[in-house]
């Protein structure tokens, strides 16, 4: 069993006594210390920024050219927080029961109620940063509501609630920049993890511009790299966004958790052709003023306008009346997909149904909504070619977040002393279902205000020997394997583009360990990934060499974690026999069709450990333990 | 409806900053009209990587029109001929079947290649650290109601907060220069009462690293405002001078 290292009292004083508790770096002290911060999103930026400001010498490293490129900043709907503005009964307490509801009770009590408790403090300090939040025209701050609460937590700035909370940390990290106390490797990836005596030292980097294979040692490692979404090819991430840091670390010992709970997102643009590359979300916010609904006779080709009333179902509000529109995302995703499987969905495919935003802009009028979503009209209009205004949009669910990640404990640190990992990149904080506008708020919470806390109680117990420690052997070895594995992809020269690869990999996933599934459907994805793996590493094309900008090697080495990571992700839906959250095994189902938890088999988090590609990795449990929660079937009726 | 066309492209090659560049053309079949520009690069990489050629260096990342990280001036217009739109966002139902399309890099002093469509951006970020931020700390804010924000403040700082730093307006200026994004910046910070204290600070490093970073001087061509994707208002160069005659220079 894996030792959370939850601190003891009650849950609401816990991490109250273990600030207290945590030992402390001096001030003069803290500059000895150097600390390498990989990722520039929410988590990342936040962290570096922190850090810099509590006096720790930090280095960013980041793929893109720039810190505010990273993905946090797609997102549009907003972040919640218990601030109870609008006096409609929320609480620290309700924030916390949501959340671990919304998680389908697989999420560690203690790093939930400490979300609800500093989320609060998340808002007072992106209102300082200058973060324009949508305000009343009193001057004070809106609010509005998002799926799982029947209360309105949520802030936002327009539809670009993401792009305005990284631009703040993006904007504070910047600032430290300018007084020397962070040092930025833009174009840099990383693509190894240093350990020594079991402790995580530095990392191994690729300069992406001139192919510079370089090493930078650290008293402490923070990935802050996102999530594993890509995996199923499309998705709503970003093209850039991989696994390779975290997966990587994890080869050198990390262990990864609940890899199966992947978030698939209701309200996207669906697919339309081969040759598709991402796809667009459409925020959930749209919930609140959207109605959701499919013809009731199967194969009905009329265009929308022309179904009745009475032709219509609205089968959110029909199943689910209590919430209606906003269900949490793995039953609104479901039961589209449920529709669609009947044949009920709509367009060209049959694999959408429709979001009609028609009630409330006959409600509130054209321009009440074009404030609240206008740039989200914009967007589903210039990818789609048709007018949302007029018809009702179309939606399918896509993947879009992943709920699992390394294994970190209370403290945020990984079973390697030194590494610590934060944001989407660690599993800990949203079981097996994150509620919308919640990944905003961890990743802020993590790293402004955890993350410095812990992370000095680690350091106070280590010299401060970077400088030193670079000189081991142990990361002369790791960068030559980081170059031979380069000069590898680099020599099959085959026939098959990196692209070509992902897509096939992407859509075996997507088919097998989707939206819902089953034993023999992993069982069989189990046997095809390993096939599809040799074959890239017999077939794989790339032109160009490692000496210089070459995007596709870029993405070579991404595909070829992926390919080792999506047997992880299958075997881990495999293995776990009940259905919660995100994960749907469609043997464990009530007779309503609603997911099926077995709480005294499976209520605990699944930890591997890596023991080869294609070996059996070693499962390791941390038992959740529930003493404030009563746990349930979820229910949204 | 979707439906394929045909396309020449003249697209800038060059293999790093100091190699000399050239266009290349290529002729691309069939392309489905429901596909981003981007999308189309895609298939066209694909098909030079068959062939054995080296395919195209080009930034993306986000492919919804909010990370800043593509750009391409398209038949002379930066992210293409539509308004208020990404290239990433561009769909090819906007193009002609036959149409040739010229297809550059930003081209600005401030902006180095990299290789093909590629530029380095990093111009951006030193102006933004010279002086784009408010400096408080993790940790020293107070209730984020404490300090009321007008609804028409809150509204311009937005606006102007929505650039993607893509630097659309820089390849756009005749002149290169980066006023808009830096207007921009500025006039988000200095709408809010948060703002205040540094405002001045603000308004002079910035304007003193823009021009250290060999960007042009505004000349009023509202060419910048064309380009944007984000289609930010050159109302924020007007907000940006007079910040700026207010400083008085109080800093040489």
């Amino acid at each position: 069993m894996l030792d959370p290292k939850i601190p003891t009292g009650a849950l609401k004083d816990k991490w109250q006594s273990h600030k207290f508790n945590n030992k402390l770096v001096n001030p003069a002290n803290r500059r000895k210390y150097k600390i390498i911060v990989v990722g520039t999103g929410l988590a990342g930026a936040s962290s570096a920024a922190s850090l810099a400001e509590l006096g720790y010498c930090v280095e960013s490293f980041f793929f893109q050219d720039s810190p505010r490129r990273a993905h946090s900043i797609a997102a549009q709907g907003g972040i919640n927080a218990a601030k109870n503005y609008p006096n409609d009964g929320d609480s620290v307490r309700r924030l916390f029961y949501d959340t671990i509801k919304g998680g389908d009770f697989r999420s560690r009590e203690a790093n939930v109620y400490r979300l609800a408790e500093v989320s609060n403090s998340i808002i007072d300090q992106c209102v300082a940063q200058g973060v324009p939040f949508a305000r009343e025209y009193s001057g004070y701050l809106d609010n509005r509501s998002f799926g799982g609460a029947q209360v309105s937590r949520t802030f936002y700035a327009r539809g670009q609630t993401g792009q305005q909370l990284l631009l703040g940390a993006y904007q504070a990290l910047m600032k430290e920049v300018a007084k020397k106390n962070v040092i930025l490797h833009p174009r840099t990836e990383m693509l190894d993890l240093v350990v020594i005596d079991g402790v995580a030292r530095g990392i191994v980097v690729r300069d992406l511009i001139t192919g510079k294979i370089e090493s930078h040692a650290a008293d402490a490692v923070v990935l802050a790299t996102g999530g594993y979404g890509n995996v199923f090819y499309l998705s709503t991430n970003a093209k850039g966004c991989n696994v390779t840091a975290t997966w990587r670390a994890h080869k050198k010992g990390a262990f990864f958790a609940n890899p199966c709970y992947t978030q698939i997102h209701p309200t996207c643009i669906p697919v339309h052709g081969e040759y598709q590359s991402k796809l667009t979300l459409m925020s959930e916010s749209l919930r609140n003023d959207g109605r959701v609904w499919v013809p009731k006779k199967a194969k009905d080709t009329r265009p929308a306008h022309e179904i009745p009333e009475d032709e219509r179902d609205y089968f959110l509000e029909r199943k689910y009346p209590a919430f209606g529109n906003l269900v949490p995302r793995d039953i609104a995703s479901r039961n589209a997909k449920e529709q669609c499987d009947a044949g009920r969905g709509v367009g060209d495919t049959g694999m959408a149904v429709y979001l009609d935003l028609k009630d409330s802009i006959a409600r509130l009028g054209v321009e009440v909504i074009k404030e609240r979503y206008g740039n989200l009209f914009d967007m589903y209009a210039k990818i789609t070619g048709a007018d949302p205004y007029k018809t009702p949009m179309m939606i399918y669910p896509a993947v879009h977040y992943t709920m699992g990640g390394l294994w970190v404990d209370y403290n945020l640190m990984s079973n390697l002393p030194g590494l610590f990992v934060v944001g989407e990149a660690n599993f800990s904080d949203h079981g097996a279902n994150r509620l919308g506008a919640s990944a905003l708020m961890q990743g802020l919470a993590d790293g402004y205000f955890v993350l410095p806390y812990t992370i000095a109680n680690f350091l106070a117990q280590v010299k401060p020997n970077a400088k030193e420690i670079l000189s081991r052997q142990e990361f002369k070895q790791a960068e030559n394997e980081t170059s031979e594995k380069i000069k590898k992809l680099l020599s099959i020269k085959g026939k098959t583009t990196v692209d070509e690869f992902h897509r096939k990999l992407g859509h075996l996933l997507w088919e097998k360990c989707g939206m819902s599934r089953n034993e023999a459907g992993l069982k069989e994805a189990l046997k095809q990934i390993p096939e599809i793996r040799e074959q890239f590493w017999k077939d794989l094309c790339i032109l160009g060499s490692g000496e210089e900008f070459n995007q596709a090697l870029e993405r070579a080495g991404r595909v070829a974690d992926f390919l080792e990571f999506g047997e992880l992700l299958c075997l881990d839906a495999l293995k776990r026999e009940e259905s919660c959250g995100g994960h749907f095994r469609e043997e464990y189902q009530t007779p309503e069709g609603e997911a099926l938890r077995r709480d005294d088999l499976f209520s605990y988090v699944a930890a591997w450990q890596f023991n080869g590609v294609g070996q059996a990795p070693t499962l390791h449990k941390e038992e959740l333990k529930f003493e404030e929660v009563h746990l349930a079937q979820r229910s949204y009726k | 409806m979707s439906k394929k066309i045909n396309l020449t492209l003249k697209i800038w090659r060059q293999k790093n900053h100091s190699a000399p560049g050239k266009f290349e053309s290529y002729k691309i079949q069939g392309v489905d009209t429901d596909m981003s520009f981007l999308e189309m690069l895609d298939v066209l990489n694909e098909r030079l990587t068959k062939e054995g050629k080296e395919p195209i260096a080009f930034d993306h990342d986000c492919r919804e029109g909010i990370c800043g990280m593509c750009g391409a001036v398209v038949n002379g217009q930066a992210h293409g001929p539509m308004r208020g739109t990404t290239l990433c966002q561009l769909h090819m139902r906007n193009f002609k079947d036959g149409e040739t399309l010229v297809v550059e890099p930003w081209r600005a002093q401030g902006f180095p290649i990299n290789k093909d469509l590629s530029v380095d951006r990093s111009a951006f970020d030193r102006i933004i650290t010279a002086g784009g931020f408010i400096s408080v700390k993790t940790g020293q804010a107070t209730d984020s109601d404490s300090m009321l924000v007008a609804k028409e403040s809150a509204d311009i700082a937005m606006d102007a907060a929505q650039c993607i730093g893509c630097g659309a307006c820089v390849a756009a200026c005749p002149n290169g220069s980066a006023m808009l994004f830096v207007a921009a910046k500025v006039s988000h910070l200095n709408a809010l009462p948060q703002g205040q204290p540094e405002k001045k600070i603000r308004v002079h490093n910035m304007i003193d690293q823009m021009d250290k970073e060999k960007f042009g001087n505004c000349s009023n061509a509202y060419e910048c405002e064309a380009a944007c994707p984000k289609e930010i208002s050159v109302i924020h160069i007007a907000r940006l001078n007079k910040d700026y005659r207010q400083i008085n220079n109080p800093f040489h």
